[in-house]
C-alpha cells in the first residue's frame, strides 16, 4: 500500500468510528431504557425500514437532490456575480450591504407559504429556498476575497498603470477563489436543507414530502429512515464540494502551512 | 578586482532624474492633519544609488509614494527627468519589506505580472510570451534563483521571496527603482546576502535606486550617498557620500573606510533613533 492511501485511509477511520459508535450508543440506549419505535426507533428499526421502502425513499431523494442543485446552481452564478460586483465597487458594497443583511436575516422556512402562494404547490418553493439560502454566505465569501488586496500590491499595480478592472481580474478574482469554494461547501449543504424544509409544506414529491407523509400515517421508523438519508446525502455534498475545494485552490492549503 | 572609481564620477555629471523641490505633504485623517514631510528638498541624479534613513513615522515611505506618482504633494514639486509628476510612474519599480508574492502563481509567473499590466509590454505579452519568460529567467539567474522559477511562493524562504520580489520589481526595465526597507524582516545573514544580490543588479542595470533603510551598514554598503531624515515632518537634515569602490564585499564592511563613515553618521543623527 501507498503512503499516500494508508494516509488517506487513516483520515477516514476516525469519523467512521465515531458514526459506529454514535449508532450502537443510539441502539443501546433505546434498548436499555425500552424507548418504544413509535417515539425514538431504534436504527436497526429505521434501517429495515430503509430497505424496506427504498424503492420509495430513493426517487423522492432524487428529486430533493434535483431541487437542491438547481437551486444551488443559480445562487452560485447570481452570488459570484453580486459578490464581485461588491467587493469591486466600495459604493455598491455600501449601497446594498444593509439590505443583503435585511434579506438575510428573514427566516427562510417563513417564506415557504409566500412562496406558495406565489407559486403553489411544487417544486418551485423549494427551489427557491435552496437558492435564497445558499446566496448569501456565496456572495458574501466572494465579496471579501475580491476585496482583500494588500495595499502594497495595489500600489505596484497602480504605479504600472493597471485599471481597477486590472486588479479585479489579476488579484482580485483569484484571491477569492479559495473562500468561494470554502464556501461552496458549507452553502450546498445549507441548500439542501433549505430544499427539504421547503418540501416539508409546500411541495408533493421530495424526500421532505415523504416525510411529513410518513408521519401522517404514524410510520415514525420509516420518518426516520428519511433523516438518515438526508442526512447522509447531506454529507456527500459536502465531501464533494470539499474535494473540489482541494483540487481547484489547494495552493491556499499549501500556503497557509 | 577593478575599481569602478572613474564611473562614480561620472555620476555626478548625469542629469537629474528625481527632483523634490520645497515638497511638503498632509495626510488628512480622522479629522486632523498630519504633515508628514515639510518643505523637503532632494536630487538624485540617473543612475545614482541614494540611501534614506530616519527615524519611524519621518515620511520615508512617503517621499517614494511621491516618486511613484501615487500621491500628489501638497506643496512644491516632484519631477522625474525633468518633467513634473503627475499620477502613477510606469518607469518605477517598487519593492517592499513584505515580498506579497502571488500564493497561485509560480516564481516565474510573479516575475512576469508587471508585463501584463504595463504598456507597451501589456500588448506584446500574448505573441512574445516566450521572449519575456527569456528575460524573467535572467534576472531569476541574477539573484541566484536559477533552479527555482516553477516553485510556488510558499516554496520558497523569505530571503528568496524577496528576490523573486526584486526581479518583479525590474523585470519592466524601470528607470527608477524604490525600495523600501527590503531586506528589514530578513534574519542577518540573509540581509547581507541580498545586499550583494543587489548590487550586482545595480551594477548590470544602472537604474537610479533610492533604498529606504533603518541599518546605517546597509545604507553605506549600497548606497553612493546616504541621506539622514529628522523626525516628523520629515526634512533632509544631512548628507553623507560614500565613495567606497565598487563592487563592494561584506569583508570591506569592517575595513575603517567603511566602519567610520557608518560611525560618522550615526554619530551625527545622535539622539534621533533611526
Ligand atoms: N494614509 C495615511 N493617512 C494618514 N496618515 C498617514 C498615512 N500614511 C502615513 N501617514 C502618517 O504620515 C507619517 C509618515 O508616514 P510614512 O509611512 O511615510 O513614515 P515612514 O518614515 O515610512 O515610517 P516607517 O519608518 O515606520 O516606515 C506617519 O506619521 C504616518 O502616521
Ligand atoms: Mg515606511
Amino acid at each position: 500500500m501507498s503512503e499516500e492511501t494508508q494516509k488517506r485511509l487513516r483520515s477516514v477511520i476516525p469519523p467512521l468510528v465515531t458514526i459506529l459508535l454514535f449508532f450502537i450508543v443510539w441502539e443501546a440506549g433505546c434498548a436499555i431504557f425500552k424507548v418504544d419505535d413509535f417515539v425514538l426507533p431504534k436504527p436497526s428499526v429505521a434501517f429495515q425500514a430503509y430497505l424496506q421502502w427504498q424503492h420509495a425513499i430513493w426517487p423522492n431523494a432524487l428529486q430533493t437532490l434535483f431541487t437542491t442543485l438547481v437551486g444551488f446552481g443559480l445562487a452560485i452564478v447570481s452570488g459570484v456575480a453580486l459578490g464581485a460586483l461588491i467587493g469591486y465597487s466600495t459604493l455598491l458594497y455600501q449601497a446594498l450591504y444593509p439590505l443583503l443583511i435585511g434579506f438575510n436575516s428573514v427566516p427562510k422556512a417563513a417564506l415557504v407559504p409566500v412562496f406558495v402562494i406565489w407559486f403553489g404547490i411544487g417544486t418551485i418553493p423549494a427551489i427557491l429556498i435552496a437558492f435564497l439560502i445558499a446566496f448569501f454566505p456565496i456572495a458574501v465569501n466572494v465579496a471579501t476575497g475580491v476585496a482583500t488586496v494588500e495595499p502594497e500590491m495595489r500600489d505596484v499595480l497602480r504605479s504600472l498603470g493597471a485599471s481597477q478592472f486590472d486588479l479585479f481580474r489579476k488579484i482580485g478574482f483569484p484571491r477569492a477563489m479559495p473562500y468561494f469554494f470554502a464556501s461552496l461547501k458549507v452553502a450546498v449543504t445549507l441548500s439542501f436543507v433549505g430544499s427539504v424544509i421547503a418540501e416539508l409544506g409546500a411541495s408533493n414529491r421530495g424526500i421532505g414530502n415523504m416525510m411529513v407523509i410518513a408521519s401522517s400515517r404514524f410510520e415514525v421508523p420509516l420518518v426516520f429512515a428519511g433523516l438518515l438519508v438526508v442526512a447522509a446525502m447531506g454529507i456527500a455534498l459536502y465531501a464533494v464540494f470539499a474535494l473540489l475545494e482541494r483540487r481547484m485552490v489547494g495552493w491556499a492549503y499549501r500556503s497557509s502551512q | 578586482m577593478k575599481s569602478i572609481r572613474p564611473l562614480m564620477n561620472s555620476i555626478s555629471s548625469n542629469p537629474l532624474c528625481v527632483e523634490l523641490r520645497d515638497v511638503s505633504l498632509s495626510y488628512f485623517s480622522s479629522g486632523k492633519h498630519i504633515h508628514a514631510l515639510e518643505g523637503l528638498t532632494l536630487s538624485v541624479r540617473q543612475g545614482e544609488f541614494v540611501a534614506i534613513a530616519g527615524p519611524s513615522g519621518c515620511g520615508k515611505t512617503t517621499i517614494l509614494k511621491l516618486v511613484a506618482g501615487l500621491l500628489p504633494p501638497t506643496k512644491g514639486q516632484v519631477l522625474i527627468d525633468g518633467h513634473p509628476v503627475k499620477g502613477p510612474q510606469k518607469n518605477v519599480g517598487m519593492a517592499f519589506q513584505n515580498p506579497i508574492l502571488l500564493p497561485w502563481r509560480s516564481a516565474l509567473e510573479n516575475v512576469l505580472l508587471p508585463l501584463e499590466i504595463v504598456e507597451p509590454h501589456r500588448q506584446l505579452f500574448r505573441n512574445n510570451r516566450r521572449a519575456y519568460e527569456e528575460q524573467a529567467h535572467d534576472l531569476l539567474r541574477t539573484v541566484g534563483l536559477d533552479g527555482f522559477a516553477d516553485k510556488p511562493p510558499y516554496e520558497l524562504s523569505g530571503g528568496m521571496q524577496q528576490r523573486v520580489s526584486l526581479c518583479r520589481a525590474l523585470i519592466h526595465q524601470p528607470e527608477i527603482l524604490v525600495l523600501d526597507e527590503p531586506f528589514a524582516a530578513l534574519d542577518a545573514f540573509t540581509r547581507e546576502e541580498l545586499w550583494g544580490v543587489l548590487q550586482a543588479l545595480w551594477l548590470k542595470r544602472r537604474c537610479t535606486v533610492l533604498l529606504v533603510t533603518h541599518d546605517l551598514r546597509e545604507a553605506v554598503f549600497l548606497a553612493n550617498r546616504v541621506c539622514v531624515m529628522s523626525k516628523r515632518p520629515g526634512r533632509l537634515v544631512y548628507e553623507a557620500v560614500v565613495d567606497l569602490p565598487r563592487p563592494r564585499s561584506l569583508e570591506d564592511t569592517f575595513k575603517p573606510a567603511f566602519v567610520d563613515l557608518v560611525h560618522r553618521i550615526y554619530e551625527y543623527i545622535g539622539e534621533v533613533r533611526v
